[in-house]
């Protein structure tokens, strides 16, 4: 019998804590097959952030520390600033990142830190229980948007890859998802880049990654996986906002 | 051991660095700008980082991500920056990061003025942050005891792994006066095994955090802070006293009004009334022992304050009842004469206003 998959080395044994069919399973295991075919697992320090992902440092095999909810991206600026020589991320959640925590994303480009950040955008609030995300989309049933977003109310959601390739200090900025095995093989490319620009020292990498939210959304699992290919992915152009090299898709 | 001319400010700044200060994360606010504007100059000298922030939030947020890192952060704001901080204050101090916060306090509320203040007492003293906490406050009242007092809250802040605040003033961090500073300040390298730096595949991952989901969990954290607050009330109250014998009324107070008192105390005295000084240096833990040694001819104390009242609740909370307690205080950035001080504590003993 040949062995043809197993778990990551970077991931502890621990069941985690996620809803069935949610994809922060999927990317937990990108990153830590990132680290571990990169040999940083030793050297790298995770911010985890307040969302459904706080507790990722029960998962990944790495050295982490939780941060206030939005500022995972000043606690990895004072870590690398202090540590200039091991490898730093962020994982944030569209509530943490794109929400309250728009300031310190924004900031973190700005300075150019040379930290990788995961955003995982499931286009709601899912830990607090499926409330309206800036990233929630026009007509999205949300519990605080209960007939579904009015954009003449709320606003048309924010495209955060495409506002961060617009600062400068911004070197690595993609859009990846997790709805299919070739996706999953893109974003898995796209997390390895973003890790590969720290390690060259370039500057700030982010990797936005699409993600199911089957409980937040009131979907099945499956079904969930079709929607954010039919209604996410249209709003949220997969590919390269920014890079060193040529801009094309991952 | 060289001597120069600083503001108050300047000698936080340079106290810091002799406290081995490794990192600087703050934003601009007056009156406290020397801070960082020496910092900014002076850090990288020592192999330090000053980093401006892009808001105070940002600021403390960096801080707990450098004292997680194993560093010797600080941050300095003044009294509305501070107020922003204090989501982050509640993590260092849960999380038992060793940082450093300096508040050149501002008068409030609001946006206020950039005058002089001591408004935030208890804003230094009751927390602001969410939960059970307490933070050790170091308020000097000179230049030379900015300076002494930062060294010796890096070395606090170490020891006990807990955030420490220096509360200052606008009028403290404006004054220049002469100040005599060591050349070095031998540190102790303590050993940081708590620190996430990478576990280099030797050892298991270490996780700092503050989520406690499990009541059971939380409560145990609780009173694990608690038995190491209650070591720091025991043994870093600190407090000076000023001709208290025989005094009849006593003055209390703290940082520039603490100094203002002593010129108000050497009138009195000179005209023969027995009032003294007792000098808060440590706003939390206060120092309650304190009132356990003053005269027995002591019958008011004076709770002094550019404030509306904030400290007389601790004051009151020491005495317990067995002295009168009245205060008298200056708020929105007004800073009291000494002999304005002087008068109301005559009045106080002729018995007139209380
Ligand atoms: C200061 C603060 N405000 C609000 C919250 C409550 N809260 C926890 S998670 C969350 C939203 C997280 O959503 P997101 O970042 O999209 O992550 P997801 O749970 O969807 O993975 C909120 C608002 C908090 N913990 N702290």
């Amino acid at each position: 019998m040949n062995l043809i998959y197993t778990k990551s080395k970077g991931l502890t044994d621990r069941e985690t804590h996620y809803c069935p069919g949610c994809s922060h399973g999927i990317i937990h295991k990108l990153v830590a097959e990132t680290l571990v075919e990169l040999d940083i697992l030793g050297s790298t320090i995770g911010c985890a952030a307040v969302g459904c992902s706080i507790l990722c440092y029960n998962y990944f095999k790495v050295d982490m520390v939780e941060c206030a909810h939005g500022r995972a991206p000043a606690v990895a600026t004072g870590i690398k600033r202090t540590q200039p020589d091991k490898v730093v991320f962020t994982y944030q959640g569209d509530g943490d990142l794109a929400s309250i925590g728009t300031g310190e994303i924004v900031h973190a480009a700005h300075r150019s830190e040379k930290i990788t950040t995961i955003f995982v955008n499931n286009a709601i609030f899912g830990m607090t229980g499926g409330q309206m995300a800036p990233t929630t989309l026009p007509g999205q049933v949300a519990t605080t948007a209960p007939q579904g977003r009015d954009t003449s109310h709320t606003g048309m959601p924010i495209r955060i890859s495409e506002m961060l390739a617009q600062i400068p200090g911004a070197t690595y900025v993609a859009r990846v998802s997790v709805h299919d095995p070739k996706a999953i093989v893109q974003a898995k490319k796209a997390i390895v880049k973003g890790f590969k620009y720290q390690l060259e020292n370039r500057g700030f990498s982010l990797i936005e990654v699409l993600s199911s939210c089957p409980t937040g959304w009131g979907l099945s699992p499956v079904d969930a996986m079709t929607w954010l290919e039919e209604n996410m992915i249209p709003y949220y152009p997969l590919g390269t906002f920014r890079s060193q090299e040529e801009t094309r898709d991952v | 051991m060289p001597k120069s001319l600083m503001k108050g400010n300047e000698a936080l700044a340079k106290g810091a660095i002799l406290g081995g200060c490794t990192h600087f994360f703050g934003y601009p606010i007056t009156p406290q700008n020397e801070i960082p504007e020496f910092l900014a100059r002076e850090l990288p000298k020592t192999g330090g980082i000053f980093l401006q922030a892009e808001s105070e939030i940002a600021a403390i947020n960096m801080v707990y991500g450098a004292a997680a890192a194993g560093g010797r952060p600080m941050t300095s704001s003044s009294s509305p920056g501070i107020a922003l901080m204090q989501e982050g204050i509640s993590l260092l101090a849960a999380a038992e990061l060793p940082s450093v916060i300096v508040n050149v306090q501002r008068g409030g509320p609001g946006i206020g003025t950039i005058q002089p203040s001591q408004c935030d007492y208890f804003q230094m003293t009751r927390g602001g942050g969410n939960g059970d906490y307490s933070i050790i406050a170091l308020a000097p009242s000179t230049a030379q005891e900015s300076a002494e007092m930062m060294i010796d809250a890096f070395e606090l802040a170490q020891r006990y792994r807990t955030p420490v605040f220096i509360v200052s003033d606008g009028m403290l961090g404006q004054m220049m006066e002469p100040v005599t500073m060591p050349s070095k300040v031998p540190q102790q390298s303590v050993k940081k095994d708590w620190a996430a730096v990478g576990h280099d595949n030797r050892r298991p991952p270490i996780t700092i955090k503050t989520l406690a989901l499990d009541p059971c969990d939380l409560e145990q954290i609780n009173l694990r802070l608690q038995e190491k607050f209650m070591r720091i009330r025991e043994s870093e109250s600190r407090y000076e006293t000023y001709r208290i014998s025989e005094a009849e009324l006593i003055f209390c107070g703290y940082g520039s009004v603490g100094r203002i008192l002593k010129n108000s105390v050497d009138q009195l005295r000179h005209e023969g009334v027995r009032v003294g000084l007792l000098r808060v240096k440590t706003l939390w833990p206060f120092p309650v022992e304190a009132f356990n040694v003053l005269p027995p001819r002591c019958r008011h104390i004076l709770s002094t304050e550019m404030n509306c009242g904030q400290m007389i609740d601790d004051v009151r909370l020491a005495v317990n009842g067995k002295i009168q307690v009245t205060h008298y205080g200056r708020p929105g950035g007004i800073i009291p004469t000494p002999e304005e001080l002087a008068d109301h504590a005559k009045n106080i003993l002729a018995g007139g206003c209380q």
